[in-house]
């Protein structure tokens, strides 16, 4: 090997070594579950079957709009919690959101759009698109029976599985770490 | 000749004003008058009725939700999203300063609200007669 593929050689195998690192920080919130949707992983690859909300959920510039309008009925629910053809469905169909008519004025659904679309979740493989944060395939899995007991569903505090805020106390600000979780009692 | 030309100028400045600021803030009051602006258009219009407001609010319009389902038979006090159960600020102007002061808001709100109630859109009696209600509430 000649110095300077030596050289080539020592480069890359630092940037692969690199890319490692990132990425085992970037999983490393995903504490359990690589059987999950094996159907799916094959097919899209990644966790949850390719239905991977990803990191960050809240990005760090918020959207004046989007907080004041999303949140008056319900929590305004972090924009990476779901893919970007997600939100475009949603938000071409508020007068008809879960029962209720939600619509906005042109000029306002458009800004929430955008700003939704940009920040929507970046590790979302698969080729759905849920209206229902918790339809998902990562939702399901971190909530399912050995997770949380079926009767934490039940406690009129909690009411609707929608209800991040309930046990999330940080859910507001997209962070759903495991140290800010509190169930109601 | 001359200080006509000069005054409607002014008035076409003032309204082009108003215009561009379509969030200004008013009073419940003047988002009244321009409710029964609308209202007298209509044939057989004779104001508004604080009473048939009072009974429109509460009652069902053929759907699972009156009004007073979210906000309470008493719009003075807090209500409650009859579905998330977020908390909704007391609607009567008399317990709620902000409420009724953007005309944006106002017709945001209305057209959601009426299409979940009565699925379609309100009439401008019906609207007035629910304000008038609303203004009413002294406690």
């Amino acid at each position: 090997m000649s110095t300077h593929k030596q050289k080539t050689f020592q480069v890359l195998a630092v940037a692969v070594l690199a890319l490692g690192v990132t990425m085992s920080v970037a999983q490393a919130d995903d504490d359990r579950g690589e059987r999950y949707g094996e159907k799916y992983s094959e097919k899209y690859g990644g966790k949850y079957g390719g239905e991977n909300r990803g990191k960050p959920v809240q990005p760090a510039q918020t959207n004046t709009k989007f907080q004041q309008e999303c949140s008056t009925c319900h929590i305004a629910y972090a924009p990476g919690l779901l893919p970007a053809e997600s939100w475009r469905r949603m938000m071409a169909g508020l007068d008809k959101h879960f029962g209720s008519d939600a619509s906005l004025d042109a000029g306002d659904n458009k800004e929430i759009t955008d700003f939704l679309v940009n920040n929507a979740s970046n590790r979302w493989r698969a080729p759905t698109a849920p209206l229902r944060i918790t339809e998902s395939a990562w939702f399901t899995h971190k909530h399912d029976d050995r997770e949380i007991n079926p009767a934490v569903w039940k406690n009129p505090l909690v009411k609707s599985p929608a209800n991040c805020a309930a046990c999330h106390v940080q859910a507001e600000r997209g962070d759903f770490s495991e140290r800010n979780i509190k169930m109601p009692k | 000749m001359f200080h006509l030309f000069r005054a409607s100028g002014l008035v076409l400045m003032a309204v082009a004003g108003l215009a561009a600021q379509p969030a200004l803030a008013e009073t419940p009051g003047e988002i009244l008058a321009s409710i029964q602006k609308e209202a007298a258009g209509t044939p057989g219009f004779q104001g508004f009725s604080a009473a048939r407001g009072e009974s429109f609010f509460k009652a069902k319009h053929g759907t699972e939700w009156s009004c007073a389902s979210c906000h309470t038979e008493n719009p003075a006090a807090p209500g409650k999203h009859a579905k998330t159960g977020k908390v909704i600020e007391p609607l009567a102007p008399f317990a709620n300063a902000e409420r009724f002061t953007s005309p944006k808001k106002v017709d945001k709100w209305l057209k959601r609200n009426c299409n979940d109630v009565l699925e379609r859109v309100c009439t401008p009696q019906e609207k007035g007669d629910v304000l008038a209600y609303l203004l009413a509430v002294k406690k």
